[in-house]
């Protein structure tokens, strides 16, 4: 990826480590957006140097300040365990080994006001930018640079064709899209970064698909 | 690969500075118009005064307990007229030490090109502004120079203290503010060329080998040196010295001494200072949080 001018003075952030606590905060925000709102519980494990160095570089009260949905540059993120708490938030965190993955990387479980669940596993890879690898079991990879759509639905002919044509017609771009199944005829996933954000009559004519088990939209990372 | 060179010809063709020419081309790039890129430099400018001011008021502590109010030694060292730098140069080093402890301490700062260099940048270009009196704007359009400066080397070697050890973060910090600084004092694009080369030359091998693996030791200190080593080189090439070699070889020299660098001296904490008994003892008291 090319650099910008702001790739090179900035981002805007909170320290000390642009990986570390820039990028936490962008993972725990992640994980918040697959939720679909506020966790009430979340257990995070943390991975590699996440793990051997995080407590200095803040990466507990950054992925905390996350999952609140504070940016990357918010001053109250020292605060985030205190603010958690407040509201409502029980949050546990334990040091594991994930295997072969990134050194900064983390996995969330969480759950929702009305008990609904995700699993959601990224990586900070430097300079603020992060990167989802997995959801719900699923191997996946998105950035969360773009607005994001993943769908869960029966592996069956026709289906990428009927939801990239609903996206056609509401003038929709596809940036980049990948799709994986757990074998024919089972389970699969599709993720689509999109140039544009979708709006929700978008969203429901997709869910109104009749193979279609799950919607997600995630809009971008400010 | 883009070179600084190239920069330096569109300049002098275009009769411009740097900073005209990155800004226009990152306008063409983005499709963002020029305004509005000039608002968000503008919003970088703010940030770093606001972390000035806020890290020489001394308050911050890194939660290791490892740095934290050194600035204010050193702003109050300046005001008790003891100075052995001079006011300038000392408010320099002074204003770069306070943005490194207000990131270690988890205030807000501006990664310029990293968070562990974000000192330099706001250090140096402040401090040039007070010196001559610039105005906002100048040293805003300087820091274009600075981030294009940036790019080539990004493209060129790397900014990242894992990938070329600190001379990757903290000596690149020092290339851009030197550069700046020139724009600012009215250097030609060439000078900006020479004075970045004098100060990335100046960091050219230097290990990223910090204590405990954190943001703190060495790197905070550096964060001085590297203001005081920009503002030197700015000088020297304002006053006709040259780099006998030329920025973009120096650019790939630090490329090829980041690669040949063993990684336990490239922010993993196994090499160099990390690996001290003092370092080895901080990390076993676990001294954090």
């Amino acid at each position: 990826m090319k650099a910008s001018v702001f790739d090179m003075l900035g981002p805007i952030m909170v320290g000390p480590s642009s990986s570390h606590t820039a990028g936490a905060v962008r993972l725990g925000l992640m994980a918040r957006k697959v939720l679909g709102g506020k966790p009430q519980e979340a257990r995070i494990l943390l991975h590699g140097s996440f793990a051997e160095t995080g407590k200095g570089h803040g990466t507990h009260l950054a992925l905390t300040a996350g999952l609140l949905g504070m940016q990357p540059d918010d001053e109250r993120i020292r605060f985030a365990p205190k603010l958690a708490e407040e509201a409502g938030m029980n949050i546990i965190f334990e040091n594991v080994n994930l295997g072969e993955v990134h050194p900064n990387s983390v996995k969330f479980y969480l759950t929702g006001n009305n008990k609904e669940k995700a699993v959601i596993r990224g990586a900070s890879i430097g300079g603020g930018r992060i990167v989802i690898t997995e959801v719900d079991e699923f191997t996946v990879e998105f950035t969360g640079e773009y607005p994001t759509l993943i769908l869960l639905y029966a592996d069956s002919p026709g289906m990428i064709a009927e939801i990239t044509k609903i996206l056609a017609q509401a003038g929709i771009n596809i940036a980049q899209m990948r799709v994986a199944r757990e074998g024919k005829g089972k389970r699969a996933l599709a993720i689509i970064e999109t140039d544009e954000l979708l709006i929700s009559e978008v969203i429901e004519k997709i869910k109104q698909l009749s193979k279609i088990e799950r919607v997600m939209f995630i809009e971008p990372l400010s | 690969m883009r070179t600084y060179q190239e920069l330096i010809e569109k300049a002098l063709e275009k009769k411009t500075a740097i900073s005209e020419i990155i800004l226009n081309e990152e306008a063409e790039n983005t499709g963002q118009p020029r305004e509005l890129l000039l608002k968000k430099m503008q919003q970088n400018y703010f940030v770093m005064q606001e972390a000035v001011a806020n890290g020489l008021t001394g308050k911050w502590k890194s939660f290791s307990g490892l740095v934290g109010g050194d600035a204010a030694l050193m702003e109050n060292f300046r005001i008790q007229k003891k100075s052995l730098l001079g006011e300038r140069v000392n408010q320099a080093a002074a204003r770069a030490i306070a943005v490194a402890e207000v990131n270690a301490g988890m205030g807000r700062i501006v990664a310029a090109p990293t968070a562990g260099s974000c000192g330099v940048l706001p250090g140096v270009l402040l401090t040039v502004r007070d010196i001559l009196g610039c105005s906002d704007e100048k040293v805003i359009m300087s820091l274009f120079t600075a981030a294009g400066l940036g790019m080539v080397i990004a493209e060129r070697a790397s900014v990242s203290g894992a990938e070329g050890g600190c001379q990757a973060e903290i000596g690149s910090a020092a290339g851009m503010a030197a550069a700046a600084a020139v724009e600012l004092a009215g250097g030609l694009p060439a000078t900006t060329a020479h004075a970045a080369a004098l100060a990335l030359k100046s960091f050219l091998g230097l290990v990223c080998d910090p204590v405990a693996g954190l943001v703190e030791v060495p790197c905070v200190k550096r964060n001085a040196m590297a203001a005081v080593i920009a503002l030197t080189a700015a000088e020297m090439a304002l006053a006709g010295i040259k780099s006998a070699i030329p920025l973009d070889e120096v650019i790939d020299a630090m490329a090829s001494i980041g690669r040949s660098m063993p990684c336990s001296l490239k922010e993993t904490a196994q090499g160099g200072l990390a690996v001290t008994p003092t370092a080895l003892n901080i990390k076993s008291r676990g001294q954090i949080l």
